[in-house]
């Protein structure tokens, strides 16, 4: 269709059929005021404050609403629309509160800047208000309906984005509101408290708690920051007033959360301010911890790990690493472990995403997700298998939502309902243990009714054979009985994942905690190569891991057999490059794991420990006697984090460490993003971000690093790993970038595979474990609930956060 | 074979006022006498003369009986049915027929009617497909499976068929609309969610004859393309939705829907989905929305139901009364019929429920064209108690007065738009010099505050404001620039609403400002109700002159707020009374006398 041209305001302009008179004034700079209209949502044209004036039309139209005709001619403020707008504004007033001066949203509240701009001081009209009490149920947000104007927004983003649908209009006419069904509290709700109403009101009729009193908007300075909690790596607007964080607000601009949060980005924050954050070095002299001088705790660090060196040689020293901390501070902890003449460094990493990570080496020759996120939302269909990304990673189910609106199939296969059942047209109810056998038998259908992709097969892969020769083995009726799922539910499965043109596949943490979860990531990897649905956009594997850089950590190299790119320290060239680099020898032993170590209980090798950011004593939950064991027969133990954790106590020096908010850094999210996060406020008392205590110690260790900041670092690093090298702080500034980025011109990879995988060729993998017996005895792979919305997965932060008040049941 | 058929009315207006007991009570008679066997009781359609229900009407005799009682039953079978003899003290009578009248044609009610819609109501047994097929029913229906799209279209576009449901766009294109947009599946809905207060059109040709809109949306979804249809009929029309379930029941046995109807390869499938009773899901896309099992709100067009309607697909939605009129143009010869009724821009008939100060209340279907005048006073048979017209409500609560210096204006979509009214569904409702105009417009705008939906700002607040300066002029706190900003607000909420109930809401308002504006300023700057509604702003007043004291009116009042003693003039104590009007009712001379408050002065009745 031909462009169509149109008059606003006297100036002509061409827009594509289809756009709004609001979205072509706006490309104009003509500024008309909207409360309700959110390009998110549908339509919706309730507020009518944007109405405009088209010539010979009868009545005022909304522009928000309205397509742009071809010879329209607008008027977007004639006397007879400031005149209706007046009007509406009046109305609002007349039931609105007008106590400005204490409103929490004087500054930023819509009705008050158009009451301005409109010369609206106060209505003409009186008569009956609103009268409700405020909804103070809950942790979170104040809920004043009296101030609400019923734009719908909320409404909208509660149940077409998050899909939580807490609330929708009650009543009719006047008393109409917005609320939860039969006027329960919020707290009694299906509300996940992601914030998104807050964000998005145009009034004060919802504010965060955190925020009561604490500032106006025009004291308030936004910094710029990544979520500390979970792999998405959601961009955050940290609202500072006098050094301290008093709210938070999603970046609208990123393609990663695209302004959506979850509960943890939204709220769970505040940890920042807990009370117990360690502020000064602490040194443990006879079972007490005592506050010491920097140079004091530094010191005892230096010799004591001079003298285990000295007595046991340097594969007495390990360091362990958090996939909290950053990528800066990551390399430059490993850069010292491996400085100190060992590769005895690791972290937390794999513990449990070893599944995926070596499903996919074995499939792809490398591991990581394979797509973006933002690509979701373009996919024909989605299979989620082992997985609750509502309750794992809520901005991933976001983007399915998204995505089946758009017209995605949505196949969900989990032994009980998942926060994305209701919106799946194919549920799988399946046996617990029986995902394999499920994904196989897709296969097998796939096959039996050729809708492979034999192109793809034929070109870029290669144990086709071996593999269709596997799955044919067993019937679809055996399938059934092992899956439970009848063979027309497990046809009608595999035909919409094979008959879209894109799919995609999501399987979180579940498939990595189970004990088969190798052979389900290998089966998914199968199902994924025999469609053809890799290297291409919106397909492919999305295995998103829990913490925030647990990828970026890995990349690191804070990993006992490489070095940061994955480089094998067991080659020379690699080892040369990177001693030319630091000066100093590298050991061409690979370290010791921590899997290795913790549990060799008084047999360690290990004399000296070097912790970064972690708390394996309680790591999952519950206390690990055998780790507890471990660690106390170290000769020196040395932690470095925010709080005096479980692990701390135990320690023999104790160095207080800067959090999120308080140092600059990169984090690497789960789609290979390498994101800046900015400082917003000072670390508490004397503590320092992590990567300058790192290289404070290394001076004291004897090593001449001279570094004038993170950025400083990251350039090192980029130096010597390919698949960085492309990338510096400068273009990392608003959308980061996502590796493989080998050169300052490349522009990032989204999409992994196209043209050739890592290893040459995809493999198909026999994954033959069809005859398990289904019980439910065994480890659910739906233990998604693992990583409860509200936590990761150790909880240090979120158990010092109000966040730790929701704890409603995963599943609803 | 039977000797006789009996059509008892089985509406909802009959029922309520006594048929079912008339009818039980006949079965008994008829069994007394052992002749139940020989005749056939069907209770049917509505026959549309409320006022004189419980109706039965006797065929093939072609006599009908009014006001009917139980305890009537044995002289109606004793002389009718066994004597043969007709019982002329059941039969019509009133001021407007010199002698009993036998039958419709002789009946002045029905003698300006034309039964299009209705013209099987009350005929046939409207649970019966045999009855519908016999009179012709389906015919049309078998024809437009003979028939491609585009001529089912142009037949109903030259007919020049309006939608009925008050907006009147022109069906045939929008079938049109809705066969031209590209999909797979479509769908064909009829709104039956006639919520107008006092409309009862469509109830009456759901009750009296489902088959017509059966047939009317089968003939619809052959000319769009469609395969299933929705009848989305209010739940509070329990009667309209058992015979439509059992019409559907029928007709689906008939092969008349499901899978090949007929051999011709066309699927249809119907559903029933009951509404919950809001106002503002007689909108069309609120409606479609509780389809859709969402809150029943608006939303803005484009795009139009008939790009984009029920659950995303292309959409005809139409209302009982426009379906009910498609197999009468559709059937052979049927345009050239069609069109002779009606006048240019209007074709055909329109059925309206006629109520309030009325003679004859009830349901009339009239040719489009024909005067106020003849509606009220021929065919409603004029005012109640021969006080004088003074307006009527065209359109229920979105429509506009008109006063009775238009009672000449002919009733069609265009003329009703100019006088500032609308068609609407078709109720209208009449109003004697003892209605009150700003109380009439408060009615109808608390009425649509009420039902507002709440999504957009103008009628949500706007009829909120716009009804709380009516209320305080009822009561006497009108301020001179009062009329001012209900204009400016009646305006806007016109000009800037989302969906028609708020674009239409403030009507009721503006058009009796507009030809009633001296009772508002009289209420506003004399504190004077002249009607005698508005409680605040009269006294009733006993003309001492007129007073016979014949004590009606003492035995009347309920506080005894009436003094005087028998041939004495009475005398009303203004401080006890609570003008509840009881007196005025009873009282024959004519005596008591509406008057501004605290005034002496005399103003006439």
């Amino acid at each position: 269709m031909s462009a169509i041209e149109l008059t606003i305001d006297g100036k002509k302009i061409e827009v594509e059929p289809g756009t709004t008179i609001l979205e072509a004034a706006r490309q104009l700079g003509i500024d008309i005021p909207t409360f309700c209209y959110d390009p998110e949502l549908p339509s919706n044209g309730a507020c009518r404050i944007c109405v405009v004036e088209v010539e010979k039309a009868r009545a005022l139209v909304a522009s928000c609403v309205a397509p742009a005709g071809s010879d329209m001619v607008v008027h977007t403020a004639s006397e007879r629309v400031i005149n209706a707008r007046r009007a509406i504004l009046s109305l609002l007033v007349a039931n609105h509160p007008l106590d400005c001066i204490t409103c929490e949203k004087t500054g930023e509240c819509k009705l008050q800047d158009y009451c301005y701009r409109y010369g609206v001081a106060d209505s003409e009209f009186s008569g009956e208000v609103k009268e409700l009490s405020d909804d103070d149920s809950n942790a979170f947000f104040v809920r004043d309906m009296n101030k609400c104007i019923l734009c719908g927004i909320c409404v909208g983003k509660c149940q077409d984005v998050i899909g939580a649908g807490a609330i929708d209009f009650t009543k009719r006419g006047f008393v109409a509101n917005v609320g939860p069904a039969f006027e329960d509290s919020i707290e009694d709700s299906t509300c996940v408290f992601c914030g998104l109403c807050i964000d998005s009101c145009p009034v004060g009729a919802l504010i965060p708690k955190y925020s009561l009193g604490k500032g106006r908007p025009w004291e308030i300075t936004k910094t710029r920051a990544v979520c500390p909690y979970c792999s998405i790596g959601c961009n955050v607007n940290l609202h500072v007033k006098a050094n301290e964080v008093i709210g938070v607000t999603p970046v609208e601009t990123n393609p990663v959360n695209r302004g959506h949060l979850c509960i943890k980005g939204k709220f769970g924050w505040d940890y920042l301010k807990s009370g117990d954050r360690l502020t000064r070095p602490l040194i443990k002299s006879n079972g007490v911890f005592l506050e010491v001088s920097w140079e004091e705790a530094l010191a005892l660090i230096a010799d004591n790990i001079d003298e285990v060196k000295t007595r046991y040689g340097s594969d007495a020293i390990m360091g362990l690493c958090s996939p909290k901390t950053t990528n800066e501070e990551s390399y430059l902890f490993q850069k010292l472990i491996r400085s100190l003449g060992t590769n005895n460094v690791d972290s937390y990493t794999r513990h449990c995403h070893a599944p995926a990570v070596d499903g996919m080496m074995e499939a792809f020759g490398s591991a990581a997700m394979t797509n973006s996120i933002e690509e979701l939302s373009d996919t024909g269909a989605i299979l989620v298998v082992a997985a609750d990304p509502a309750e794992s990673h809520p901005v991933i189910s976001y983007r399915v939502r998204e995505a089946v609106r758009n017209g995605a199939q949505l196949i969900v296969a989990d032994p009980e309902p998942i926060g994305l059942t209701d919106l799946a047209q194919h549920y799988l109810p399946l046996y617990e243990g029986s995902a394999v056998a499920l994904v196989n038998a897709m296969a097998y259908i796939i096959i039996e009714e050729g809708l492979q992709d034999q192109a793809f097969i034929d070109k870029r892969t290669e144990g086709y054979a071996a593999f269709k020769a596997a799955v044919s083995k067993y019937s679809i009726q055996d399938a059934a009985e092992v899956t439970g799922i009848g063979e027309e539910e497990l046809r009608s499965a595999a035909r919409a994942y094979a008959g879209a043109e894109k799919a995609a596949i999501i399987s979180t943490v579940g498939a990595n905690y189970s004990a088969a979860g190798g052979g389900l990531v290998l089966a998914l990897a199968n199902l994924a190569l025999l469609t053809g649905n890799l290297g291409k956009e919106s397909a492919g594997l999305y295995l998103p891991y829990g913490e925030n850089n647990l990828q970026g950590v890995s990349d690191m190299g804070a990993l006992p057999a490489v070095l940061s790119g994955y480089q094998l320290v067991k080659e020379k060239a690699v080892r040369d490059k990177f001693s030319r680099s630091w000066k100093t020898e590298i050991n061409q032993n690979a370290g010791l794991s921590a899997a290795e170590v913790f549990t060799s209980g008084e047999n360690s090798a290990i004399k000296a420990l070097y912790i970064l950011d972690e708390n394996p004593v309680t790591c999952i939950g519950e206390e690990n006697v055998e780790t507890v064991q471990f660690l106390a027969n170290l000769d020196f133990l040395i932690v470095q984090d925010i709080f005096m954790t479980e692990t701390a106590a135990l320690a023999d020096v104790i160095l207080p460490a800067a959090a999120f908010a308080e140092q600059e850094g990169t984090y690497t999210n789960t789609e290979r993003r390498v994101q800046l996060t900015r400082q917003a406020v000072n670390p508490p008392g004397e503590a320092f971000p992590g990567w300058a205590i790192i290289a404070e110690l290394a001076g004291w260790l004897g090593f001449e690093w001279i570094y004038d900041g993170p950025s400083d670092v990251f350039d090192e690093m980029t130096s010597l790993t390919p698949q960085y090298a492309g990338m510096s702080y400068e273009r990392l500034k608003t959308r980061g970038l996502q590796w493989p980025c080998p050169s300052e011109d490349h522009p990032g990879t989204a999409v992994l595979y196209e043209g050739r995988f890592s290893r040459g060729l995809g493999l198909f993998t026999v994954v033959d474990d069809q005859t398990a017996v289904p019980s439910r005895t065994e480890i659910s792979v739906s233990s998604a609930a693992a990583y409860h919305a509200c936590q990761c997965q150790s909880d240090s932060m979120s158990k010092r956060s109000v966040i730790n008040n929701f704890k409603r049941d995963s599943g609803r | 074979m039977y000797e006789k058929h009996l059509m008892i009315c089985g509406a909802t207006g009959c029922l309520s006022s006594g048929s079912s007991q008339v009818e039980e009570a006949l079965i008994e008679e008829l069994e007394k006498h052992g002749i139940k066997d020989k005749y056939r009781l069907v209770m049917g359609g509505c026959p549309g003369f409320c006022e004189v229900g419980p109706l039965i009407v006797v065929y093939p005799d072609e006599v009908f009986y009014s006001r009917l009682k139980p305890k009537d039953m044995a002289e109606l079978v004793e002389k009718h049915l066994v004597g043969g003899e007709i019982v002329e003290r059941l039969l019509y009578k009133g001021p407007d027929v010199d002698a009993p009248a036998r039958f419709y044609d002789t009946i002045p009610f029905y003698a300006k009617q034309k039964f299009n819609v209705l013209r099987n109501s009350g005929l046939i047994d409207p649970e019966s497909i045999d009855e519908y097929i016999m009179r012709g029913g389906y015919r049309a229906f078998t024809r437009a499976l003979n028939m491609d799209s585009t001529t089912i279209c142009e037949e109903v576009k030259q007919a020049g068929l309006r939608g009925r449901g008050g907006a009147g766009f022109s069906t045939g294109l929008k079938w049109e609309l809705t066969y031209k947009a590209p999909s797979s599946k479509k769908y064909v809905v009829c709104n039956a969610d006639e919520g107008d207060p006092g409309a009862f059109m469509d109830r009456s040709i759901l009750e009296g004859d489902p088959h017509a809109i059966l047939e009317g949306m089968l003939i619809c979804g052959r000319a769009i393309g469609a395969d299933e249809g929705y009848i989305y009929c209010r739940a509070e029309y329990p009667l309209a939705i058992k015979r439509l379930k059992t019409a559907i029941e029928d007709a689906e046995r008939y092969g008349l829907l499901g899978e090949n109807i007929l051999g011709y390869g066309f699927n249809f499938k119907m559903n029933i989905k009951e509404g919950a009773g809001a106002f503002v899901c007689g909108e069309e896309t609120a409606l479609l929305a509780s389809i859709e099992g969402k809150r029943g709100m608006p939303r803005p067009r484009p795009p139009f139901p008939a790009q984009s309607g029920l659950f995303g697909k292309p959409t005809t939605i139409n209302n009982v009364e426009t379906f009910a009129n498609v197999p009468l143009i559709v059937k052979e010869g049927g345009v050239d019929e069609f069109v002779k009724v009606g006048t240019d821009g209007s074709k055909g008939t329109k059925v309206f429920a006629l109520a309030g100060k009325i003679r004859n209340t009830g349901l009339c279907e009239v040719p489009m064209g024909i005067t106020i005048r003849e509606i009220i006073y021929d065919v409603g048979g004029g005012i109640k108690g021969g006080r004088a017209f003074k307006a009527v409500q065209a359109g229920g609560p979105s429509g506009g007065c008109i006063p009775d210096e238009l009672i000449d204006l002919p009733i069609d979509y265009d003329s009703l738009n100019q006088a500032g009214a609308i068609m609407g569904s078709g109720g209208l409702v009449v109003m004697d010099e003892r209605t009150c105009m700003v109380d009439l417009a408060r009615y109808f705008l608390s009425f649509t505050q009420k039902e507002s939906c709440g999504k957009c700002t103008p009628c949500r607040e706007g009829t909120k404001r716009m009804l709380e300066i009516l209320n305080r002029i009822s009561e006497g706190l009108g301020k001179p620039e009062d009329l001012d900003t209900l204009d400016s607000l009646a305006t806007s909420i016109k000009d800037s609403s989302l969906c028609g109930l708020g674009q239409t809401c403030p009507n009721p308002v503006l058009s009796t400002i507009r030809y009633f504006r001296n009772e508002y300023e009289e209420h506003i700057e004399e504190h004077f109700c002249r009607a005698g509604v508005c409680k605040e702003l009269f006294n009733y007043r006993i003309d001492e002159e007129k007073c016979t004291g014949c004590t009606a009116c003492v035995k009347a009042c309920p506080v005894d707020a009436i003094k005087g003693e028998k041939k004495e003039p009475h005398e009303i104590i203004q401080e006890l009374c609570t003008r509840c009007g009881s007196c005025i009712e009873k009282c024959r001379q004519d005596c008591i006398m509406i008057t501004p408050v605290g005034s002496e002065a005399d103003v006439s009745n």
